[in-house]
Parts: structure tokens; C-alpha cells; sequence
């Protein structure tokens, strides 16, 4: 377990330099040249990368859980939707008569689901007796259902065809973000609470758990989002395309750069998001950056790679993966906020372990574990590359069976080809951790 | 009479059920536990072995079907099954060969081979979808019903009816069988004693003489065995989808857990206990109360909680025994 993850000869000062300009390369050749490789539309060029910035957010959270202290959470989606839950709660509208039909109630069963649990917690603590605990526990639950059940019932019956959720307090989408941060913190601290100080493998298996448990509410609880029914019009932090392209001043100015008012209005809204989403992300790095330098940051790193030496220091080493499995899990709650603001959309259906959570892995691995910028590299490139996939993989497979006969095996390896992005990511997965387990930009 | 039929109800909606389930689940979870206790950590790819060996099972079972080949009453993907098992231990030593080898030597944290499963769940994951597709496959054949809800009713004269499913009966049989020799195996051979014996204490193992990569083999061979057992048995008894084969991976770490990593006995005592709690809170009790106390007029179905949260189950047990008891029932591996 003592093993020092610093790299001993220090790498070139000029890599990352060099693979973010490549990085830039192919956004500009994504944007610019149309062939066979390339879309050539900027709108395409600028969607790939928003969403890979949110990808970047993500993985500077799950790479402040692995890369400072060696935690392994196979809960990103979890977090993610529970980020996801904020902007609909805090930004949205009022739904009207949802709150009368079943608000209060619906807060006071909440409490009393907090209260039984804290109940139980006093039992054990001064009682020691496990059928005392289970008792509470048993009755807490039917007195909980007995007031949630009816409140939940009042507010999904409140025009079930339009809303049927229990709507937002309409505040600014972007205060909503720093709530998502706060809800996947408080997941988060409930499972790390139970799962950490154990076996390393628990707390994977335990945030298994709970990632899908959250996706289950989010698609079975409708008062909460509306379930599978999905929350479209999500408020926006930045214009609408029918607005600008509405607007004479702005079809002037698009005029004046050579582009239709539809394409430059596109163009516009994803450049503003784009800079909203840059200045988290330098916030959240230069935090982070900061953080690990300090001796908060030297701890949590000597916890990482020698947990008995350090415990013998003194170091509460729970106490430390607690918290930085907590801070880790809100930029991750911070991300799943961003991405339905981007979106305007709360889809519970989409949310895919494979996609969401062993995708970042991928992202936070191959840009080097434990370095910021790092993951920020590798979760914009495997998102390009994963975007571009679905382009790329028919065409090589079109290519490679291209000597074949035409048949049912060529038709279906044709068919097939988007499957093959798995194989490949899990290969890329495989290939760095064993040749490369420092990654593109290895820890300074 | 009313005793009766409130009997009949709950063996055909909760126990049969949840004891074909158990039996799957405890073959899944006894893989886990023994990889577990060879190699020491968790494989997040045993869900995907099991799709994959399952999508072998059927390709090859729809080979035997397009060449007329059948097996009488029962299902055809029971002769299907040994090849479905040959090939997927080959492929699960081929994954030990190219990824897991390499970091054993290494003695890598348990954490880096946990993450390499990972990768190789993408593979597998990846590759089962390439073969077979993402769709929802059946592929039992052969009779369905042992004893069917008119004959029972015809035979009982009971106002409710029994079902037994060919596919349950099957499973449980099949899996009391491979339990058995999977004891036997343990408790018996040379080999599987070596296996213990490394599995408890692996520098005095191999001090006398056990050859470490001969145990490691053998695992994974049993293991894919299991899994492709586990997942030929769930299919015919559900139905094939390789996603559900992802989210089976929390009920059978639950049931592992349970019943303490490493220890086979536990596993599947685990398996069961899982299933059995998973069943009975997502039933609606309603029919069954009916019976017993007539008097009793609840409000709503008397279902703990809806179907859809079944996974919870699990995971409040996982929790409780994270919680209460971490090395599980039967005292596992230390934590």
C-alpha cells in the first residue's frame, strides 16, 4: 500500500502546454474543416466541448476523492442526479396548489423520516439492543408512510397532465448550482459516514448502491421531478436563440461575421454557457489547487499513500476521507446541476452508470490521477473522442469489413459498431492503468 | 380452507419466487466470495461474466435449435450450458492473463484491481453487446409448467391456484446440485483444499508447496462456472437483457457481504436471505391478509415498498450489516 504516487523524474514542463493545444486543434478542426472526420459546424464544436467541461467538472471531483486520498466512488451517477434535483426544486416556478395540496405535510413526513432515523441512532447509542432499534426503525417507517403517503398522493394529483410535482421556489438557476453541490454533499456524507473506515471495496460497493438508488427515486418519485415524465424549461442563465434572432441589433452584428442569425444565435447562447462553465471550473481548480498545496493538501496525500504511517501521526484518517469524500461528491453535485441547466432538461431515464460513472473513471484515469488539470485534459478529450466515436466507429468498421461479403455477419457488425465504444473505453481503461497508471499529466 | 389458500398464495407470489431468485443469487455471490477470497478484492466484472457466458449459452442453444437438437422437456440451453462454460472460463483466463497477472505480481492495492475490473466489465459489457444486442432475449423452451394454476385448482379444489414454472424447479435443482459439488470440491479434493488453504493464509500456503497460479486458475474457472450458471439460470427463469445482468451486480455483492467475503457458506446463506427479504417487502400483502384475517380492512395494498425500489432492499441490508456487523454472518475476511 506504501507506495509513493509522485513521479520521481519531473515531466516536461511544456506537456501540458503542448496536449491542450492539441486539444484546441481538434475543437478548431472540429469546427472549421468538413470532411468525413469533422462536422465542421461550430455549433457541433461548441456542444462537445460544454458538455465536456461539465465532464471536467465531474472528474475534478471524483479525482479529488481518488487522486487526494484513494477513494474509489462508483456513485457518480448518484450524485449527479442528486445535483440534478436542484435546479428543479430551487429554480423552477411555483406549481400552483402543489404546495397547499400537500407542502407542509409533505416537509413535516420528511422531518419525521429524519427524526426516526436520529431516534434510532439515540436507541442504539444508550441501549445497545438491536430489536429496540429495529422497533423504532418499524415504527418510524409506517408513521412516515402514514403522513408521505397522502401528501404525495394530494400534490401528484394537482393537474398531473402539466406538473403534478411539488415545482421550485423560482429563484436564479445559478443559486440552484450551489444547492446541487449541497444535496450531493449531504448523499454523500450519509454514505461515507456508514462505508468509510472499512475495507476500501465497501465504499465501492456501497456507492454502487446508492447511485442507483438515487436514480431510482428520480424516476419513481413524481412529486419530486416528475419521474420518467421528465422537467423540460428548466430556467436559463443565458439568452434564448428566438430572442436573438429577434433581435436587429444582433442579426446585424451576426451579418457583420458572416453567419445566418439562426447559426450566430446557436453559436452565442453556447459561447455564454461556455464561459459560465469556464469560470466554475477555474474557481473549482484554483480552490482545489490550492487546497492541495496547503497542509491540509500534504496530509490528505501522505494519508493516501501510507494510511498506517499517517494514522500513526496522529491523523484521523476517517475523519480526513470523510471530508474530502463530501467535498469531492458536491463539485460532482455542482456538475449534475450544470448539466440540466445546459440541458433544460431532467431526463432520469438517460442517467446511465456506464455513461456517467465509469465514463469519468475513464476521464480522471487517463489524464493522470491526482492532477488537476489532468482531469480537466482527460475528461475534454475522452468526451471529444466518445462524441466523435459515433462518427468514427461505423466508418472504421465500415472500412475494416470492407473486404467482407456483404451478409448477415457484416450487416451485423455494421449494426453493432456503437457497442464497440465500450469495448474501446474499457480497453483505453485497461491500457493506462497498467503501461501509463500516472496518466497524460502525471502528479506533480 | 382460508389457511390454505393464504398458503397457496404465498408459496406461489413469495416463496417459490424468492427462492429461485436466492438460489441465482447465491450462485452469483458464491463466485464473488471465492474471487474474493483467492485474490482479495472485489470484481465489479462478475455481473458482466454472467451476461457474457449467458449470450454464449444462447447463441450456442440457438445453434442447437436450428440443427433440430433438443432436450426433451427441459430447456435446451441446459445442453448448451457446458460449452457456454468452457468458453467463458477462456475468456475470464484470458482477462487473468493480460490484466489481473500483472498487478498480482505487482502486489497491487486491492483498489487498482478493483478499478481493473472495471475495465474489464467495459470489455465484457462491450463485447456481450456486440454479440448478442441490447434487446430483451427469451430462450427457454421446452414445457413451461410443472403443475399449472387449473391443474392445482382442479386437483386442490382451492379458490387459488399454484404455479410451478419449469424454470424454477430447474434452478433450484441445478443449483443444489453445483452447491453440493462445490462443498465437495472444497471439502473433499486436493486441489480445493489447497484453494482454502490459500484463500486462509497465503504466505503459509505457499510455504508448503501450493502452487499459487495453479489456485488462481482454478478460481477463476470455478468462478466463470458460477457465473455462467448463475446467469443461464436467471435468464430462462427472467428473461435476458444484458443491463439487468449490471444491476443484478448490487444484490449479489449485498448477499456476499451478508455473509462475509470469502466464505462460501455465507454466500449463499446470503443469496437467500437477500432474495427472501427482496420478495416479501415489494409484495402486496393485500390477498394474502384477506385470507388470514378477513376482519382487517387496510387502506392501500400492503406493499412495504413499490417494486421498482427493490434494489434498496438490498442496500438497507448491505448497510446494516456495514453498520452492525462488517464482516458479515459467517465471519468473512477481517475488514
Amino acid at each position: 500500500m506504501a507506495s509513493n504516487r509522485q513521479s520521481t523524474a519531473s515531466a516536461s514542463p511544456w506537456r501540458a502546454p503542448v496536449l491542450f493545444g492539441i486539444l484546441a486543434i481538434l475543437f478548431v478542426l472540429e469546427g472549421t474543416v468538413r470532411n468525413d472526420l469533422f462536422s465542421g459546424s461550430w455549433n457541433t464544436s461548441l456542444a462537445i466541448l460544454n458538455m465536456g467541461l461539465i465532464s471536467a467538472i465531474t472528474a475534478l471531483g471524483v479525482n479529488m476523492q481518488w487522486g487526494y486520498a484513494g477513494l474509489f466512488n462508483v456513485g457518480v451517477v448518484g450524485f449527479l442526479a442528486m445535483g440534478a434535483l436542484a435546479p428543479v426544486l430551487v429554480s423552477l416556478p411555483p406549481v400552483e396548489g402543489a404546495w397547499q395540496a400537500g407542502g407542509p405535510r409533505l416537509i413535516l413526513s420528511l422531518l419525521a423520516g429524519l427524526g426516526v432515523l436520529a431516534l434510532a441512532r439515540l436507541v442504539w447509542g444508550r441501549t445497545r439492543k438491536g430489536w429496540a432499534v429495529a422497533l423504532v426503525l418499524l415504527a418510524g417507517f409506517f408513521l412516515f408512510r402514514s403522513l408521505f403517503d397522502p401528501a404525495v398522493l394530494a400534490i401528484e394529483g394537482n393537474n398531473p397532465a402539466r406538473h403534478g410535482n411539488i415545482g421550485g421556489l423560482g429563484l436564479p438557476v445559478l443559486l440552484s448550482w450551489l444547492v446541487g453541490g449541497v444535496f450531493a454533499a449531504a448523499a454523500a456524507w450519509a454514505i461515507g459516514k456508514v462505508a468509510l473506515g472499512l475495507r476500501s471495496d465497501y465504499l465501492a460497493i456501497a456507492t454502487l448502491g446508492i447511485g442507483e438508488i438515487i436514480v431510482a427515486v428520480m424516476k419513481n418519485e413524481d412529486w419530486l421531478a416528475r419521474g420518467v415524465k421528465n422537467i423540460t424549461a428548466i430556467p436559463r442563465p443565458v439568452a434564448y436563440e428566438v430572442d436573438l434572432q429577434q433581435n436587429p441589433d444582433f442579426v446585424a452584428f451576426a451579418q457583420g461575421w458572416g453567419f445566418s442569425a439562426t447559426e450566430a444565435s446557436g453559436i452565442w447562447v453556447k459561447l455564454s454557457y461556455m464561459s459560465l462553465f469556464l469560470v466554475v471550473l477555474l474557481v473549482l481548480i484554483l480552490l482545489a489547487e490550492l487546497a492541495l498545496k496547503s497542509p491540509w493538501g500534504r496530509m490528505m496525500r501522505a494519508i493516501r499513500d501510507n494510511e498506517t504511517a499517517a494514522r500513526a501521526m496522529g491523523k484521523n484518517v476517517t475523519r480526513r476521507h470523510l471530508q474530502v469524500f463530501v467535498l469531492g461528491s458536491a463539485v460532482i453535485g455542482i456538475a449534475g446541476a450544470m448539466m440540466v441547466t445546459l440541458d433544460g432538461l431532467v431526463a432520469p431515464t438517460g442517467y446511465n452508470p456506464l455513461r456517467y460513472t465509469f465514463l469519468i473513471w475513464v476521464m480522471v484515469i487517463v489524464g493522470g490521477s491526482g492532477n488537476n488539470w489532468g482531469a480537466v485534459l482527460g475528461s475534454v478529450l475522452i468526451w471529444f473522442l466518445w462524441i466523435k466515436a459515433e462518427v468514427w466507429g461505423p466508418a472504421a468498421i465500415a472500412a475494416l469489413t470492407g473486404p467482407l461479403s456483404d451478409g448477415p455477419l457484416k450487416e451485423h457488425l455494421l449494426d453493432s459498431s456503437p457497442h464497440m465504444r465500450f469495448i474501446a473505453m474499457g480497453a483505453v481503461l485497461l491500457a493506462v492503468l497498467r503501461f501509463a497508471p500516472r496518466g497524460l499529466l502525471p502528479e506533480k | 380452507m382460508d389457511i390454505l389458500n393464504a398458503l397457496v398464495v404465498f408459496l406461489n407470489f413469495v416463496f417459490i419466487p424468492a427462492a429461485a431468485y436466492g438460489a441465482q443469487l447465491a450462485l452469483g455471490a458464491l463466485g464473488v466470495t471465492l474471487i474474493y477470497g483467492i485474490l482479495r478484492f472485489s470484481n465489479f466484472a462478475h455481473g458482466d461474466t454472467m451476461a457474457f457466458g449467458t449470450a454464449l449459452v444462447i447463441l450456442v442453444t440457438w445453434g442447437l435449435q436450428a440443427l433440430g437438437v433438443g432436450f426433451g422437456p427441459l430447456p435446451t440451453a441446459l445442453i448448451a450450458l457446458p460449452i457456454g462454460i468452457a468458453l467463458t472460463s477462456l475468456m475470464v483466463l484470458g482477462t487473468d492473463r493480460v490484466v489481473y497477472r500483472f498487478y498480482r505480481r505487482q502486489k497491487a492495492a486491492p483498489i487498482i484491481l478493483v478499478m481493473a475490473s472495471v475495465g474489464v466489465m467495459f470489455v465484457m459489457n462491450g463485447l456481450t453487446r456486440l454479440v448478442i444486442g441490447v434487446d430483451e432475449i427469451r430462450f427457454d423452451d421446452g414445457e413451461r409448467f410443472i403443475v399449472t394454476v387449473r391443474d392445482f385448482k382442479a386437483m386442490t379444489g382451492l379458490d387459488e391456484g399454484l404455479a410451478l414454472r419449469s424454470t424454477q424447479a430447474l434452478t433450484l435443482v441445478v443449483a443444489f446440485a453445483v452447491m453440493i459439488a462445490l462443498f465437495w470440491f472444497l471439502n473433499r479434493t486436493k486441489s480445493g483444499k489447497a484453494m482454502r488453504a490459500y484463500s486462509d493464509n497465503e504466505d503459509l500456503a505457499l510455504l508448503s508447496g501450493i502452487d499459487p497460479e495453479r489456485v488462481v486458475r482454478q478460481v477463476w474457472i470455478i468462478a466463470a462456472a458460477l457465473a455462467t450458471i448463475a446467469g443461464t439460470l436467471y435468464g430462462l427463469d427472467k428473461s435476458f437483457k444484458a443491463f439487468n445482468y449490471f444491476q443484478i451486480l448490487l444484490p449479489i455483492f449485498a448477499a456476499a457481504i451478508v455473509g462475509g467475503l470469502g466464505s462460501p457458506l455465507g454466500a449463499i446463506a446470503g443469496g437467500f436471505l437477500v432474495a427472501f427479504s427482496e420478495v416479501a417487502i415489494t409484495y402486496p400483502w393485500l390477498k394474502i391478509a384477506g385470507y388470514v384475517a378477513p376482519w382487517y380492512e387496510p387502506g392501500g395494498l400492503m406493499q412495504l415498498l413499490g417494486t421498482e425500489y427493490k434494489f434498496a432492499v438490498s442496500f438497507v441490508i448491505l448497510i446494516v450489516v456495514l453498520l452492525f456487523r462488517p464482516t458479515g454472518l459467517f465471519r468473512g475476511k477481517s475488514v
